[in-house]
């Protein structure tokens, strides 16, 4: 039996998972809890945020995430990745900063608007 | 100038107060924010976990503002950008500058106070030693990063374990700094747990509880911070001093509400969460006056304060529309009891209550299988069962106001008992 603190919301409910029996999860309140219990154990991943430089606009940084879940071993290799782009304003959030990050299927896209200094 | 429902500060209490008052039909309404863009601080936490409650998804913090403010596009809400004000007079006069308009002074209908809080600083938590570059608090890092492009540092100590300085451990650490440390001076600590997993556990960054920072040493910049364990009371003991070689001390060491306008202007302020004391449709002691947001009290989730500033900009609209009600009827005072530090609101006119309404609280440590209860000092009102509570973790209980209107005298106390 495993303990694990949820992450799935800011609410982290504590959850014991059976790892020894199909990793049941109880203590959860969620359908999502008990996902992530099975899957933290299994194979832990994350969402990433960073930033990517911008220029043309009021700010030098537009703000960036994956747009699903990274395998957590691979944030390092990816967050590397994002150094050297450089976008120029207009951002729109949703705009595909890296397509297929590390060919996992999943594509970075901006978070924030920055749009062009007039 | 003139509007009915005037709005000071652009984050996410403001456009949300304005937004529903729009809604709930209020006529001119105009937002006064001092940054160059709305969206407050939502601009800077570009981590993901926002919505989940109001939106039912995870986006990150400029998402969320870029979801009000698109909706604020879409109404007739004015917005002045890069615009400071000095002061609310009484007659709810609010005098304000900004470069294009010069000083302006504008009357409004009603008042919605939304300025949001401000981070602790060293002096407010007076650590000893030398005075080298190096010390920022964890938010001021956060806008360096994230949105001016510059890093602060290479080797890190964090100090204090609120979400700020999490979140921070891990954004250093994947800009490239090393973090050291996370110090935290109470047995537990302040920030959300998913924070402590995926910010702290994920990078191996150590989090020491009962600790403290009690040297910075350096000249032009920090080159090592000593740490000391804390005893019961929160003092140093000597002979625990661990000393760590690093350039950056970042501040995660609390929130202030910020209310000098509030002050200045002669509204009652609640010592304990340092805001306003409002009722129940977050009104302050000033009619026409209404408070959300963390400029209330310090929320630790975005959705708590969009729904308060939803409730904010409501009243705010309808006080415009039927004028300051006359007092009738009784009002009852919310007290905090055992292990519980505050409540908002902080006073119920039973007449102008809903159904129910919303109340807000920290309590005082961490407790599990505990019960929260309100009672009018005979007789309990309502039971609300708990399996786990942290001051980290702001509660709320629904009050139903058939029940409120059971209670004897004038004052309601909010607190927690072991349950069984």
């Amino acid at each position: 039996m495993k303990e694990l603190i949820c992450i799935k919301c800011p609410k982290g409910c504590h959850l014991h998972v059976d790892d020894e029996n199909g990793y049941a999860v109880t203590g959860n309140s969620c359908e999502r809890g008990a996902e992530y219990g099975k899957k933290e154990l299994t194979n832990p991943t994350r969402v990433l945020t960073s930033t990517v430089k911008v220029t043309g606009s009021l700010h030098r940084r537009v703000s960036v995430k994956s747009l699903g879940e990274l395998p957590r071993g691979l944030l390092e290799e990816a967050v590397r990745l994002l150094d050297p782009i450089e976008l120029t304003a207009p951002v729109h959030i949703g705009d595909v900063v890296i397509a297929n990050i590390l060919n996992t299927g999943i594509d970075i896209v901006a978070t924030a608007n920055r749009p062009a200094l007039s | 100038m003139k509007y009915d429902v005037v709005v000071i500060g652009g984050g996410p209490a403001g456009l949300a107060a304005a937004c529903k008052a729009y809604e709930e039909g209020a006529g001119s309404i105009l937002i006064l924010e001092r940054d160059k863009e709305l969206g407050g601080i939502l601009n800077q936490c570009i981590h993901n976990g926002f919505g989940l409650h109001y939106f039912k998804e995870e986006l990150t913090g400029p998402e969320y503002a870029g979801r009000f403010i698109e909706l604020l596009k879409k109404t007739s809400v004015e917005v002045k950008l890069d615009t400071m004000v000095l002061a609310i007079e009484p007659g709810r006069i609010v005098h304000c500058v900004n470069p294009k308009d010069g000083y302006m002074m504008i009357e409004a209908g009603s008042i919605v106070l939304a300025m949001g809080c401000r981070e602790r600083t060293r002096g407010a938590i007076s650590i000893p030693g030398e005075r080298p570059a190096g010390v920022f608090t964890a938010g001021t890092a956060q806008r360096y990063v994230n949105m001016e492009g510059y890093m602060v540092g290479k080797r890190v100590v964090i100090l204090g374990s609120g979400d700020i300085g999490l979140i921070m451990a891990r954004r250093m650490t994947l800009e490239g700094a090393k973090v050291l440390a996370c110090v935290e001076l109470m047995p537990f600590s302040g920030g959300l747990n998913r924070n402590i997993v995926q910010c702290l556990q994920d990078y191996n960054i150590p989090l020491y509880l009962s600790h403290t920072v009690t040297d910075i040493k350096g000249h032009d910049r920090i080159e090592q911070i000593v740490v000391s364990r804390v005893d019961e009371n929160r003092r140093p003991i000597p002979g625990t001093e661990m000393v760590f070689d690093c350039d950056t001390l970042l501040l995660s060491v609390g929130l202030l509400p910020e209310n000098e306008l509030t002050r200045a202007a002669g509204i009652t302020l609640d010592p304990r969460t340092r805001g306003a004391v409002v009722y129940e449709n977050m009104e302050t002691s000033m009619p026409g006056v209404f408070a959300c947001g963390n400029v209330v009290h310090v929320h630790d989730l975005v959705d708590y304060v969009t729904a308060e500033s939803q409730k904010a900009g409501a009243a705010a609209a309808h006080f415009v529309q039927n004028g300051q009600e006359s007092e009738s009827g009784r009002v009852l005072e919310l007290k905090n009891g055992d292990r519980v530090n505050y409540t908002v609101p902080q006073k119920l006119r039973l007449s102008r209550m809903d159904k129910s309404v919303g109340i807000f609280f920290r309590v005082s440590n961490i407790f599990r299988n505990v019960e929260i209860q309100v009672t009018d000092g005979e007789t309990v009102l309502c039971r609300f069962p708990r399996e786990h509570v942290a001051p980290g973790e702001m509660e709320n209980i629904t009050l139903p106001r058939v029940l409120a209107e059971k209670a004897k005298g004038s004052t309601l106390t909010v607190q927690i008992v072991d349950k069984g």
